[in-house]
This record gives structure tokens, C-alpha cells and sequence, in this order.
């Protein structure tokens, strides 16, 4: 039994075409990597499996209930932004928005409550500056954070939608690390999207391309060819395999040449 | 003499409506501050004196216009809901053409000066029972208001796009917020007059936010603080017959400032036992 069924989904923006007959599902303990170029679709994949965007056609449901519904929890990990160096916020706080914020009223902070932001921010390694000013915080032990508050109330499957972006490569290594050791000890999928597939690439099971105006879903080999990826683009691309990492060379904009550089 | 006139009921409902005042700026200032609309108070302020100088035209009470000049603006700031440097625009044209109004109204109004000036500069020692429990009832409202949107509330104002992604409703928020801050501008204006309504919103807040990481405690600080700064001004003005706006305005900043110096001094320490190193990466 699947937890995510995406079936025949499109979205159009005008007469623009972001991606149509889109499906997927996603099993239990599954790690599923989105890749692509810029505005092929991934952020509003994401945004249609939040419940925040109307797709044109085809449906997405998250353990039986659509995601508007939010029948559901959903553990969602942003692109890291950082926060106002002023803002008045400890990490702790910010994991426990993940758990209650939603939710009317002061509320009082139960003791059960309490224990488990406790257990999300020892998850994550965070406990040493948990009660520290978030403003203060690097950019690593914000996004560590915010893994903790994906996680404190218990997801069904965790969004991930590039949150590598700027962080260093120990720090890319920690929040990816995190995300499968929940994935292995709850079983929790995890839809991750990132332009570099190579800090998850040992830990991906299925990869969804996303190329303008076509897709491809599979294993890594099977998606992470020159033949399936010439064929998305229309143009010849080369996949390569450097010392255990992918390099895409030759899509239109060439926007992974960079790859070689960000090298582990 | 300043011992006789604490026994006097105008300077009883002053120090009651000062205090009424004072808790609603403070708990809303905070959120205000989070949410970087200090430009939109000093609007919806304004717009708030417009309202007042038509009542006076149309010979009713200041007060309604006043409510129904900043409710207004409210209400439109927060259904465009806009972010950033849109925002900060949008409120500055909305802001000039209502002002512009207000100066038409006042130039036709016959009646007396200081009404006006009064509106302008806050006139506390004049405020009767009627407008004390008028306050106290806005004042509820905008507390009551705050209560039950607290946690959404605030989750929309530090975190939107998470806030969002958890069915957080934030133009709805948005709205609320705007509205909530309408009410607690009109009655902060009976205290402290249009200009210096800033002073009892975001003067706390931003001190408070100085002062502490913790939600909670700068909820409370900032209330704090603006009672020590109204309550402060009005009993400083007994004494001396000085405008009590200077003496709230002058508490407030003074508090803000030892603020700063307080951050800064403890930001200097840390830096100092801190080890360089965790720093590094943290500057991208």
C-alpha cells in the first residue's frame, strides 16, 4: 500500500506546459529525488503535494485523502533562507511551531508536547542551541532545525524542496543523513528535490526527472543516462560517472557543469 | 501640589486609559515588529487623524472617525496582503492621499484649533468616563483578538512559508492583524496623538525584541515597557507642565536604547568567548 499516489497529473500555466501525465506512487521507507533544470515544475510539484496549488489535471492522494484535505501530516523542509538576525525565536520554538503553531489560542505547553520537541531536537543533534537566539545560529543549524520541526509531529512523508541549497558540503551531508535515518528507523517517505542528485545519490531509490516539457521516473540507472536524458532534452546531453558521481554535461543551459565543482 | 492631583478623577481616568492603551500597543507592537509593518502603523495612523478632522467637519465624534479612518486603511493594507518593497510603497501612496484629505478637512473645519492639535499630539488629561470605557472595550477586543489568533499568529509572522504549508490561513491573517492594529492605532492616538503612535507600537516591541529570544517573555516585556513609559509620562507631566507625549516618548526611547546597549554589550562578550571557527561558515 502506497502512502503517495500522484496519477495523471498536469499543470499549465497559460499555454505554458510544466509537466502533464505525471504519475507516480511512493512506497513506505522510499526515497524519491527530483531532479531537473529551473521552472520544470519541481517547486510546484511540491506546492501541489502541500495542498497550496490547484493542479490542471489528475490527482495526488497521501494516505488515502488528498493533501487539501490535511487529513495528514506533511513534514516539509524548505530551501534554507536565513532568519532575521532580530527575530524573536529560539530553535526550540521554531520546532515547536512545527507541532502546534497551526493550532488556535496560547496553548498551554504539555509536558507530553514538551518531550517531544525534546526528542525532535535530539534527533537532529541540536540540544546544544536549542535555547539560543535563531537569528544567531549559522546557516547549517538553522536548516538542522528545521529538519526538527519537519519532523516533531510525526509526518506521513517528508517534502524536502532543495534544502541543501547553500549549505556546506558537512553540513549538505547532515540534513540528508538525518532524512534517511527517519526514513529507516519510521519508514517515512521522502520526496526530495535538488538540482544535484550526487549528496543523495547513495541514499535515492527512484529518481523523477523533470525536463521542459517531458519527464522520466525510474531507478538512478536507469533515469541517469545519455539515452534518457538525450531524449528528455532533444538535444544531446552525456551522463558521466566520475568517481562514483554524476555529471550531467550538455543540457541547454548547462546547468549542471557545475557539479564537478561542488565535488565531496 | 503633584501629591493633590493624584487624588483628582481626570488624572484617575488618565492613568487608567494610559494603561489600557499601553497593554494593547505593547501586545500587538510585537507582533507588528515581527512582521515589519511599522511604515503601515504610522499609515494607518495617519489616515486615523483624516478620519478624526472629517468627524469633526460632519460634527460627530472624532473618535468614530478616527476608528472608522484606520479601520479602513486596515482593512485595505491587509487584503492586498503585500510583502516587501511593494508593501512599503503601496502604503506610502495610500498614506500621502489620505493625508492629503486630512488638510482639506481641517482647513474646512471652523471649529477650534487645539481639537486638531490635539488629535495631532495626544491629549490625555481630557478623557472622560465615556471615552475610558469606549477604550476598554476596544482595548478587550484587540486583547481578545490577539488570544485566539496567538499561535497562528505568530507562526505567520516568523515562519510564513511553513505557516503555509501546515493550512495556516495567511491572508485571512493578514487581514486580522491589520484590523486588530487599526483598533489598538485609534486608541493609542487618544493617548499619544497621530504623530507619535510609534512610539507606544514599535518603541516596546522593538526594545523588548532587544532584550529577549523568547516569544513569551517579549510579549511581556513589551507590554511592560510601554506601561512604564505611558503610566511614567503621565504622573512625569503632573509634576511638570510639560506635553506628556514627550515624557511617553522620551521613557520609551531611553528603554530602547539601554536595550541596544544591553544586546550590544552581551553580543560583544559572546563574540569574545566564542572560538572563531563556528563562525566562519555561518557568514555566506
Amino acid at each position: 500500500m502506497s502512502v503517495v499516489t500522484v496519477d495523471g497529473l498536469a499543470l499549465r500555466f497559460g499555454d505554458r506546459t510544466l509537466f502533464e501525465a505525471l504519475g507516480f506512487e511512493l512506497e513506505r521507507g522510499e526515497l524519491l529525488a527530483v531532479l531537473g533544470p529551473n521552472g520544470t515544475g519541481k517547486t510546484s510539484l511540491i506546492r501541489i503535494l502541500l495542498g497550496l496549488l490547484e493542479p490542471s489535471a489528475g490527482s495526488v492522494v497521501i494516505e488515502g485523502c488528498p493533501p487539501q484535505e490535511r487529513c495528514h501530516r506533511i513534514g516539509y523542509v524548505p530551501q534554507q533562507r536565513i532568519f532575521d538576525r532580530d527575530v524573536v525565536l529560539r530553535g526550540r520554538d521554531l520546532v515547536r511551531l512545527g507541532l502546534d503553531g497551526h493550532r488556535w489560542g496560547f496553548g498551554r505547553f504539555h509536558p507530553e508536547d514538551r518531550a517531544r520537541v525534546d526528542a525532535a531536537l535530539a534527533e537532529v543533534g541540536a540540544e546544544a542551541y536549542a535555547d539560543a537566539p535563531l537569528g544567531r545560529l549559522s546557516g547549517g543549524e538553522q536548516q538542522r532545525l528545521r529538519v526538527a520541526q519537519a519532523l516533531v509531529a510525526d509526518p506521513v512523508v517528508i517534502l524536502a524542496d532543495e534544502p541543501l541549497l547553500s549549505l556546506d558540503l558537512a553540513h549538505q551531508r547532515g540534513v540528508v543523513d538525518l532524512l534517511d535515518a527517519r526514513r529507516e528507523s519510521a519508514g517515512t517517505p521522502v520526496v526530495f528535490v535538488t538540482h544535484d542528485v550526487n549528496p543523495v545519490l547513495h541514499t535515492v531509490d527512484r529518481v523523477l526527472y523533470l525536463a521542459p516539457g517531458s519527464s522520466a521516473i525510474g531507478t538512478p540507472d536507469e533515469v541517469l543516462t545519455s539515452e534518457t536524458l538525450t531524449r528528455l532534452y532533444g538535444t544531446e546531453v552525456d551522463v558521466l560517472r566520475v568517481r562514483g558521481r554524476v555529471v550531467v554535461v550538455g543540457t541547454p543551459d548547462d546547468q549542471h557543469v557545475h557539479h564537478v565543482e561542488n565535488g565531496h | 501640589m503633584f501629591i493633590q492631583l493624584l487624588g483628582y478623577h481626570f488624572v484617575h481616568n488618565a492613568l487608567w486609559a494610559g494603561a489600557v492603551v499601553a497593554v494593547v500597543s505593547g501586545a500587538i507592537g510585537v507582533f507588528v515588529v515581527a512582521r515589519g509593518m511599522s511604515f503601515a502603523v504610522h499609515a494607518i495612523s495617519e489616515l486615523g487623524f483624516t478620519g478624526a478632522a472629517g468627524a469633526l467637519v460632519l460634527g460627530i465624534s472624532p473618535v468614530i472617525g478616527i476608528l472608522g479612518g484606520s479601520l479602513l486603511v486596515g482593512l485595505v493594507l491587509g487584503l492586498l496582503s503585500l510583502r516587501g518593497r511593494e508593501r512599503d510603497s503601496a502604503i506610502g501612496a495610500v498614506l500621502a492621499f489620505g493625508l492629503g484629505f486630512g488638510v482639506l478637512f481641517i482647513t474646512v473645519y471652523q471649529g477650534y484649533a487645539t481639537e486638531a492639535l490635539n488629535l495631532l499630539f495626544g491629549s490625555i488629561v481630557a478623557v472622560s468616563d465615556t471615552q475610558l470605557w469606549t477604550l476598554a472595550i476596544v482595548g478587550a477586543v484587540v486583547l481578545l483578538g490577539v488570544a485566539v489568533l496567538y499561535r497562528p499568529l505568530f507562526f505567520s509572522s516568523v515562519d510564513p512559508e511553513i505557516a503555509a504549508a501546515r493550512g495556516v490561513p495567511l491572508r485571512a491573517l493578514s487581514v486580522a492583524i491589520f484590523l486588530l492594529l487599526a483598533l489598538a492605532t485609534a486608541a493609542a492616538i487618544q493617548i499619544v496623538g497621530v504623530l507619535l503612535v510609534l512610539t507606544l507600537v514599535i518603541t516596546p516591541a522593538a526594545a523588548a525584541q532587544r532584550l529577549t529570544g523568547r516569544p513569551t517573555l517579549a510579549l511581556l516585556l513589551s507590554i511592560a515597557i510601554a506601561l512604564v513609559s505611558t503610566e511614567g509620562g503621565i504622573l512625569l507631566s503632573l509634576a511638570k507642565p510639560w506635553p506628556t507625549s514627550f515624557f511617553i516618548t522620551t521613557i520609551s526611547f531611553s528603554i530602547y536604547v539601554a536595550a541596544r546597549i544591553v544586546d550590544w554589550s552581551r553580543g560583544r562578550q559572546s563574540r569574545l568567548i566564542s572560538s572563531p571557527p563556528r563562525r566562519m561558515w555561518a557568514v555566506r
